[in-house]
Parts: C-alpha cells; sequence; structure tokens
C-alpha cells in the first residue's frame, strides 16, 4: 500500500462542534479497513489533540499518514506554546477553562490520553510560535 | 444485555433508534467527564451520562459505543439526538440518578469491565 496522507483543518472558538476532523478520519480509518483497535487508539488520540486545539490555539491543522505497518498523527498549531511539558503531562493539570470544563474536558487528562493510546508521542512547542504534537500508532500486522 | 432489557430495567424512553433495541452490550461505564471516559474506556457499548452536549456523542463515537443513556431525567435538544443517529448510537434518557441507574444495570448482570477487571 503506498502511504496515504490526509489534511484536516481544525476550526478554532466553537468547543462545542470540536471534533468533526475526528470523526472525519475516523470514518476513513473504517474505509481503508484498517483494525478496530487501531482506528479507535488513533480516533483518541486525534480527538483529544482536536480538543487541545481549539481550547488553547484557536484551531489548527491535523496531518494523517497511513502505511502499511503505522499511522502518523501530526497535530500543529500556532497557539501560545506549553510552557513546561512535563507539568502538561501530568493526569489532572489543566489549564483550561470554564467552558471546556462544562463540556465534560479540562480534566487533565488530554495529554496523558494521548500518551496512553499511542505508541510513540513527541511534543515540540516554542511560547509564542505554536505546538506540535505527533503520534505513532503501530498497526499489528 | 439486551439494549431493551436496560431499557426496561431504567424505565427509559428511547429517543433515538427504538428499531435497535435488540442490540447487544456486555459492559457499560457512568461519567460526566468525557476525558475519563476516553482514558478507562476499553469495550463498553453503553454511556451513562448527566452531561449534556454534542460532545457526549462525540466521545462515544471515538470508541465504538452503541448507546447514550441520559441519566437524572435529562433530555438532549433535537440537534445532540441527530448527531447520534448520524452515528447510530441509540439514545435514551431515564429518570433515575447515575449511581442508581449504574447498580441496577450492575446488578442485573451488566458488569464495568474496567482495568483491573477480568
Amino acid at each position: 500500500m503506498e502511504t496515504i496522507k490526509l489534511v484536516y483543518p481544525v476550526e478554532g472558538g466553537d468547543l462545542i462542534e470540536a471534533g468533526e476532523a475526528s470523526s472525519k478520519m475516523k470514518l476513513t480509518l473504517k474505509k481503508l479497513g484498517l483494525p478496530q483497535d487501531v482506528i479507535r487508539r488513533a480516533s483518541i488520540c486525534m480527538y483529544e489533540g482536536e480538543i487541545n486545539m481549539v481550547i488553547h490555539a484557536d484551531g489548527g491543522q491535523a496531518e494523517v499518514e497511513v502505511d502499511t505497518d503505522q499511522i502518523i498523527i501530526r497535530m500543529q498549531d500556532t497557539g501560545p506554546g506549553i510552557p513546561d511539558v512535563a507539568q502538561a503531562m501530568q493526569e489532572g493539570f489543566s489549564t483550561a477553562g470554564q467552558t471546556a470544563r462544562e463540556l465534560g474536558f479540562g480534566a487533565g487528562m488530554g495529554l496523558p490520553n494521548i500518551k496512553r493510546y499511542s505508541d510513540e508521542m513527541s511534543i515540540e512547542t516554542e511560547l509564542g510560535k505554536g505546538t506540535t504534537v505527533t503520534v505513532r500508532i503501530k498497526i499489528p500486522q | 444485555m439486551r439494549l431493551s432489557d436496560i431499557k426496561r430495567i431504567l424505565n427509559a424512553e428511547v429517543l433515538w433508534g427504538e428499531e435497535h433495541l435488540d442490540r447487544e452490550v456486555i459492559s457499560a461505564c457512568g461519567s460526566d467527564f468525557m476525558s475519563d471516559v476516553l482514558a478507562f474506556v476499553k469495550n463498553q457499548a453503553l454511556l451513562l451520562t448527566g452531561l449534556v452536549n454534542p460532545q457526549v456523542v462525540r466521545t462515544a463515537d471515538m470508541l465504538e459505543m452503541k448507546c447514550i443513556i441520559f441519566v437524572r431525567g435529562k433530555v438532549p435538544g433535537q440537534s445532540i439526538v441527530d448527531l447520534a443517529k448520524e452515528r447510530d448510537i441509540v439514545v435514551m434518557t431515564c429518570p433515575k440518578r447515575m449511581y442508581e441507574a449504574c447498580g441496577l444495570l450492575y446488578s442485573n448482570g451488566l458488569r464495568g469491565n474496567c482495568d483491573g477487571d477480568d
């Protein structure tokens, strides 16, 4: 299989509608016939990333590459950056506001969940420039 | 356990998916924190929640859940029901509080299947 590249813009501002990009990606992965567990893990990573982009960065973009043996999801925003990545990775730490909490997020589980469901995760961030979260999910052969 | 049994046990009202009540679920989870649902759910196909917004449906969708039950008599707006319909997720509302709803289902044999359970 050739590498399949998908790009999903993530609209900022409207947290109530966030998650559309993740839904679209999930449908595409289903059509590709990938294992259910792989689809679920990729969807959760993307969804948490998408919610983060809307809460903290006024949107961004997700690039997804699907190969025979792995999925790479690169979630890029031009938001404020993360001052302390180690702190942001702790379960329970959150800087999300009231709106996010009312919607069932902001419990400080976003980045930890992305780590939990991916095989590899990296965060590149620069204050005032933005953040890129990249995850790799292996596809069992 | 079939969704039709769950409907009867909880005295629930179906808001969408009456024709899909023969669907079978083997475990459930109850939470108002969607991030916790995403963190701890494995193959639970039923979500009980008191939170009413579209992100409940999206969370359930990411986890391939079959049914959402809103507890404490909460009734979601039509746009939320439509979103669930689009994603083929049955929607019910029940008058019970979360603790009682979960307890009734558990005592009738529907387990949690959380981390650490076998």
